[in-house]
């Protein structure tokens, strides 16, 4: 080449200077767990279906869902929601409505009939399932995904367990149970409702199963003696909702009184409201605050009118009326007799003090132990007779049903690995994504998107489902709230604010196209949407600083 | 905010892309297409916001124009960084001028476009604070009063960095430079000197005058995509932090840049033939501290004691700036 005046040397390009050996850190990209994830008892990998639902993959993000739990339009509306309690949302305006887009997700499910993925392995053993609560149901739709042969003895007429004889229509409408449960009967689920287990040694000798597990919930009530003259009518709360479910409900007259802070008190109150009860009033030992009851349902007892007594304990329960003593709470929040008693009306008293197991089906089983009346498991949830497993209400823990459907999956998972002699490997936890590596600059203001209620005068009435589910547009924004949290969102924060244009869009071989916009199947895959060009990488970390999900990290280099 | 009305949930408009967005709608940084004009192997610091905002700049402006951009750059780190001979990180047609007169070079080049009849070409001019505001401030007065057809873009990183962070005509009151010693009652620059030279564009009322920072990279491609097919005098000045001039953390180029909208020491507007015709109001405001706590250069007013009567001198400057602007 002929040069110019006073010009030597052809012209270059800067690429020869490979700035990258200015680095002494470099970023990396890395995963890290969002609270929701953690917090969930399902296992739910709640911020990969919300990035595939962010993207209108409905399907895709439900097939996500279902991986860990079957049955996402029931959680979707009676799951308490630890997920959004530990949202790093919160802290930035409001939790993400993870659970409405659950149920947007598992109601548009229904609708669209869709069903489960096939099978995921080819395992054979024979497995019962005593008992089709959550837990139960759950463990068969997981073990049936493994290949096992499955069936399920239930004592009522159907199936569900507290979801069908508990929690009532107007938080879970029946169709929706009805769809989920036949959904997971329909993967090849033998049952046989009407059929309870009396001695479990002699069902799994008559069936010869290779395994059982013990679902069998806590479906007694907690019984407390109160005096009582004759003509009182005292019932428990179970026993009234079981009959409401089943359409045969007790006539407990214009006023009646329930007893007890949980749910299941809340529930028996909002029932007996629908049923024609004209005044329904909660006693409760406690203040509100102190209430286990969930908040949510709270507020919708006070909307429909129930009453609160608190600071009240039953001293007798008389004909048309109760005798209550005042309580005051202590130094240590504990309530105590003040000797001061009051008279309220009431035609009936509901017990609703808590629920206790029924393990006379395992008494002949000498070697399976209970303690505190619910039964002991080791940590593979076996109990103390090899083959049979135990989850549930029927184990310590958490009674929820979420925690159930979570027993479920993995108490399924033990058994699998049980009948073939193996061990489950527990999978390592990545470190938590907490919000001090989010940069929250990033997420556009979005306020939560609130779930209509149903009138009031239609609540009193009828059984209809109180609170609306989402409609598409909704459920979409609300699912686009999400941070996601500790994984990359392709937000191309680090491949545009590199000073150095040392992050690169990684493109898919097969599509010849970027892999940013795909549905985040390949990214799960270990594919990334974009990598980093460590020749020019001069590990200033602006990648670091403004990638919105704290997904980048820098790392000391090995020098 | 959203300068092109884009609402969209998760990462709404303030990030470089968004998977979920029409290709349309994405910023030129988002798009593996983009030029990158300014390109890998170039010498600036780590973290430095003059090489960034070049690019943001500049592949707007090739995207703008269909390619065709010509770039006249005067001397300054951005010059220096870029060019070591024989080597360029330039990937646009680019010429080197002299400190002070890059106005006058991209005037030229402009004329002798014109003559040739190509107007489809558009000329850019660039420089540092110090090439713009001081040493270059006659010639682009003239430019300006002749309204040549140039886009001016200043990257103002307030001092002269590349012989070593001398104080500038936009060096702010109170910074610690090599010439203004951190000393005395009223350490640093003084209050109440240097230069608006974004105002002192509009006051020639030449077609469009905008501010603009890298910390907002939509806002700041938009005014470029907007500046590019005007005919006339265009201005636009960048803010572009220094990490090693200003004291402060490499990673935290971006978080400088958007502290000083976001506490109002820096305005964000635009003006068409010198009327403020729109602002960038400010999202999360912050007071001064926030953008002059994490700067090395502002050390002397946190230790050994909080210096409260200089840091309130520079809140009322950045109070007042809210008000004239409506940043709020
Ligand atoms: C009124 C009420 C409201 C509730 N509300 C909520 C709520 O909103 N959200 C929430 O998360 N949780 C709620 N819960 C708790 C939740 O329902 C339970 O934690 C959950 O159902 C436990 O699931 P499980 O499968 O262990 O047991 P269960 O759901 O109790 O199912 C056990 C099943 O086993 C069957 N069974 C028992 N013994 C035998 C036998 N020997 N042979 C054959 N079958 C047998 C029973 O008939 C039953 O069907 C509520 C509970 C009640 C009572
Ligand atoms: C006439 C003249 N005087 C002095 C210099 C030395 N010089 C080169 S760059 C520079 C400062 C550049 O400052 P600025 O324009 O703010 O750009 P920066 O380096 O900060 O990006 C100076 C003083 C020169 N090249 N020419
Ligand atoms: S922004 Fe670029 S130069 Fe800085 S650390 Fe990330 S990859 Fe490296
Ligand atoms: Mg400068």
């Amino acid at each position: 080449m002929r040069h110019p005046f006073a010009i030597t040397l052809d012209v270059a390009s800067s690429l020869a200077n490979k700035t990258g050996g200015w680095r002494v850190e470099r970023p990396v990209f890395v995963d890290r767990l969002p609270p929701c994830n953690d917090a969930c008892p399902s296992g739910e990998d709640v911020q990969g279906w919300l990035y595939a639902a962010e993207s209108g993959d409905y399907k895709g993000a439900w097939r996500r869902l279902v991986r860990d739990n079957p049955m996402p339009a029931t959680t979707g509306r009676v799951c308490f929601r630890p997920c959004e309690t530990a949202c790093n949302r919160v802290q930035v305006d409001e939790a993400v409505g993870i659970r409405s887009v659950e149920r947007f997700l598992g109601d548009h499910a229904i609708g669209e009939g869709w069903s489960f993925p096939g099978r995921m392995s080819t395992a054979s053993g024979n497995v019962l399932v005593v008992g089709s609560g959550p837990c139960g149901l759950s463990a068969a739709y997981h073990l049936r995904r493994a290949g096992h042969r499955v069936t399920i003895y239930e004592t009522s007429a159907s199936l569900g367990g507290m979801l069908r004889y508990g929690i009532p229509a107007y938080r879970l409408p029946r169709s929706v149970l009805n769809a989920e449960v036949r959904r997971i009967v329909d993967m090849g689920v033998t049952v046989e409702t009407r059929h309870r287990v009396d001695d479990v040694l002699a069902a799994r000798e008559d069936g010869r199963f290779d395994a059982v597990l013990l679902a069998l919930g806590a479906p007694l009530a907690h019984h407390v003696p109160i005096p009582a003259v004759d003509s009182a009518y005292v019932l428990d709360a179970l026993s009234y909702l079981h009959g409401a479910a089943s359409g045969h409900p007790p006539q407990l007259g214009r006023c009646v009184a329930v007893y007890g802070g949980g749910d299941t008190a809340l529930d028996a109150a909002r029932t007996a409201l629908r049923l024609g009860a004209e005044e329904a009033v909660v006693v409760y030992r406690r203040t509100g605050s102190q209430m286990p009851a969930n908040s949510e349902e709270y507020e919708q007892a006070l909307a429909e009118g129930v009453q609160m007594h608190w600071l009240s304990t039953v001293a007798r329960a008389g004909d048309g009326e109760l005798l209550v003593e005042r309580m005051e709470l202590d130094d240590t929040g504990f309530p105590q007799p003040t000797g001061v008693f009051e008279t309220l009306e009431a035609n009936a008293l509901v017990l609703a003090l808590g629920e206790e197991t029924d393990l006379s089906s395992v008494d002949r089983a000498i070697d399976i132990h209970s303690s505190d009346g619910v039964i002991d498991i080791g940590p593979t949830m076996m109990t103390g007779h090899p083959g049979i497993f135990a989850g549930g209400d029927v184990v310590a823990g958490e009674r929820s049903v979420t925690a159930a459907i979570g027993n479920g999956k993995k108490v399924a998972r033990q058994i699998g690995a049980w009948l073939s002699g193996e061990n489950v490997s527990a999978g390592s936890r990545h470190p938590l994504a907490e919000l001090s590596s989010l940069n929250t600059w990033y997420y556009a203001d979005a306020p939560r998107t609130v779930q209509a209620e149903l009138e009031r005068a239609r609540r009193l009435t009828t059984f209809d489902e109180v609170v609306a589910g989402l409609n598409e547009t909704d459920a979409l924004f609300e699912a686009r709230r999400c941070m996601s949290c500790g994984s990359c969102l392709e937000c191309a924060n680090c491949f545009g604010m590199c000073p150095d244009n040392a992050v690169h869009r990684v493109l898919d071989p097969l599509a010849k196209g970027p892999l940013a916009g795909g549905d985040g199947v390949l990214r799960a895959g270990g594919v990334r949407p974009f990598a980093f060009d460590y020749d020019y990488c001069k590990g200033c970390g602006i990648c670091v600083s403004e990638c919105p999900s704290g997904a980048i990290v820098m790392e000391p280099e090995v020098i | 905010m959203s300068r092109n009305g884009v609402r969209f949930f998760q990462v709404g408009s303030f990030a470089v892309g968004n998977r979920l967005l029409d290709p349309e709608d994405r910023t030129v940084q988002a798009d593996e297409q983009r030029s990158n004009s300014l390109t890998s192997g170039h010498r600036a610091c780590q973290g430095c916001g003059e090489a960034l905002g070049a690019r943001y700049v500049l592949d707007a402006a090739m995207r703008a124009s269909n390619g065709k951009v010509v770039v006249a750059n005067a001397t300054g780190c951005l010059e220096v960084f870029s060019t070591p001979y024989p080597e360029s990180s330039w990937r646009v047609p680019w010429m080197h001028s002299l400190f002070g007169n890059v106005a006058a070079v991209a005037s030229g080049i402009a004329a002798a476009l014109a003559v040739q009849g190509r107007d489809g070409v558009r000329v850019v001019a660039q420089a540092g604070d110090g090439g713009t505001v001081d040493i270059g401030i006659g010639c682009l007065s003239g430019m300006f009063e002749r309204n040549d057809d140039v886009l001016f873009v200043c990257y103002d990183n307030q001092a002269y960095m590349n012989t070593g962070v001398q104080r500038s005509g936009s060096t702010p009151p109170s910074a610690r430079t090599a010439t203004t010693d951190a000393v005395g009652s009223e350490p640093g620059a003084s209050f109440g000197q240097g230069k608006d030279v974004p105002a002192i564009a509009r006051a020639h009322g030449v077609p469009y005058v905008a501010t603009a920072t890298i910390a907002d990279l939509r806002d700041l491609e938009g005014k470029i995509e907007k500046a590019i097919p005007m005919r006339g005098s265009r201005y636009v000045h960048v803010l572009v932090p220094c990490p090693l001039g200003w004291g402060s953390a490499p990673a935290d180029t971006i978080r400088v840049a958007r502290a000083a909208t976001e506490c109002g020491l820096f305005p964000v507007y635009e003006a068409e033939r010198g009327e403020v015709v729109g602002v960038t109001r400010i999202r999360r405001k912050v007071g001064v501290d926030e953008y002059l706590s994490i700067q090395g250069r502002f050390s002397h007013l946190y230790s050994p004691v909080r210096r409260a009567d200089v840091i309130d001198r520079i809140q009322k400057i950045a109070d007042s700036n809210i008000r004239r602007f409506r940043l709020e």
